[in-house]
């Protein structure tokens, strides 16, 4: 697979997602891996005072972030777009107990997608996630992530809610396989 | 077929086995999955440190592993059935990698639905929910059949460095309700309160320990 990255697409965003979780003082990071989140992840993994828990399903990680909260503990949830489907369900644990849930979402299906197959979650996660009883922010543009990240932590732990920023397609190399 | 019949002669009773796993005075952290184990561990006297679900069927496991992982001085105790067992079957991989010394997990195992009219599950036929633990890399990973097997596991279960996975076979049968509360808030609100202090419900808490 080759990776296209248009000049100036400012590929090191994923730092600001790092310092906000490091000013919010995260100590687990569940995920589902995606391109868009590696380097973040890689972070994260080395990080001292994070646990980085590869999940095998991502509605896994909204019931994990629960057993946090309860144990005193803030998490966050990082994936693509598809793994929102997976937490339907799961999500009423964190809306009927009013658990704070911070989700990081890559997204697939909006921008230069190859794969048809990413379309489907990738053109509807923001509204079921709304569905679901999650406020959502999407940035677009690499100056939005870190403002944006702030503030979706901060309505998720200050303000009790279940909130999810959105990471626009467009701020991802764009994949090709070689095509 | 499924041997649909035979864990109506399990000798192990799911009230007797939980009265002997938990007492109300313990500190023991315990998260039960929805249904019959939900009822079960508030028949062993509702407490504060319960966290009974009553929904989000295959969390059980994971809502204990993050608990688990927050907590790292105190015993995780996720008391589940195999039904909702087997709706989360990835977590005890994620177990496995994690691999939590403070987390014990048991299956309470009648090989049925309870709740839904007593329909086989998948361990009524080939499904060995311990072997699948220990495929995972659950280290300490065995199935409890009898008096004496579950004599010799109980501490095991509740002081072995972990993490532990027990599959306890238990006996299929109808039992009365014995339902804690179900306001999920109150649930939560409580158990943090009685882990973490009082001041954890101030504005200002952080949510930090």
């Amino acid at each position: 697979m080759s990776v296209k990255t248009s000049k100036g697409s400012g590929m090191d965003w994923w730092k600001q997602i790092f310092s906000a979780f490091k000013a919010a003082t995260v100590r687990q990071v569940a995920y589902v891996p995606d391109a868009g989140h590696a380097a973040l992840i890689d972070a994260c993994v080395r990080d001292n005072d994070m646990r980085a828990i590869a999940l095998t399903s991502e509605e896994e990680g909204v019931a994990v972030l629960a057993g946090a909260w309860l144990g005193g503990a803030r998490g966050v949830l990082l994936m693509q777009s598809s793994g929102v489907g997976n937490c339907v369900n799961m999500f009423s644990l964190a809306s009927t107990c009013r658990f704070p849930l911070a989700l990081f979402v890559t997204m697939r299906g909006q921008w230069h997608e190859f794969n048809p197959w990413q379309h489907a979650m990738g053109q509807t996660a923001n509204a079921q996630l709304n569905t679901a009883g999650m406020q959502t922010l999407t940035a677009t543009s690499p100056d939005d992530v870190g403002p944006m990240a702030t503030a979706t932590l901060d309505q998720a732990f200050t303000g009790g809610t279940m909130s999810a920023l959105l990471l626009h397609q467009r701020l991802m190399p764009v994949k090709t396989f070689d095509r | 077929m499924p041997e649909t019949g035979r864990s109506n002669d399990f000798p192990l009773r799911r009230r007797e086995v939980v009265k002997r796993l938990l007492h109300k005075e313990d500190d023991l952290l315990v998260i039960a999955g929805l249904g019959s184990t939900a009822w079960d561990i508030t028949s062993a006297g509702d407490r504060d440190l319960n966290f009974p679900l009553w929904g989000a069927m295959g969390g059980a496991i994971s809502v204990g592993l993050g608990l688990a992982l927050a907590q790292p001085e105190r015993r995780v105790l996720v008391i589940t059935g195999d039904g909702e067992t087997l709706m989360g079957l990835g977590s005890l991989a994620t177990v496995a990698m994690q691999a939590p010394p403070n987390l014990s997990i048991c299956t309470f195992d009648n090989e049925r639905y309870g709740e839904t009219g007593m329909q086989a599950t998948h361990t009524s036929g080939q499904t060995d929910l311990a072997g699948v633990a220990a495929a995972c890399g659950i280290a300490v990973a065995a199935s409890v059949r009898t008096e004496a097997e579950l004599e010799a596991a109980l501490p095991v279960i509740l002081e072995a460095p972990g993490p532990v996975y027990h599959v306890i076979k238990v006996r299929a049968e109808k039992l009365d309700f014995v339902l804690p509360p179900k306001d999920g808030v109150h649930l939560k609100n409580r158990f943090r309160r009685a882990l973490l202090g009082d001041d954890v419900m101030a504005p200002a808490h952080r949510g930090l320990p």
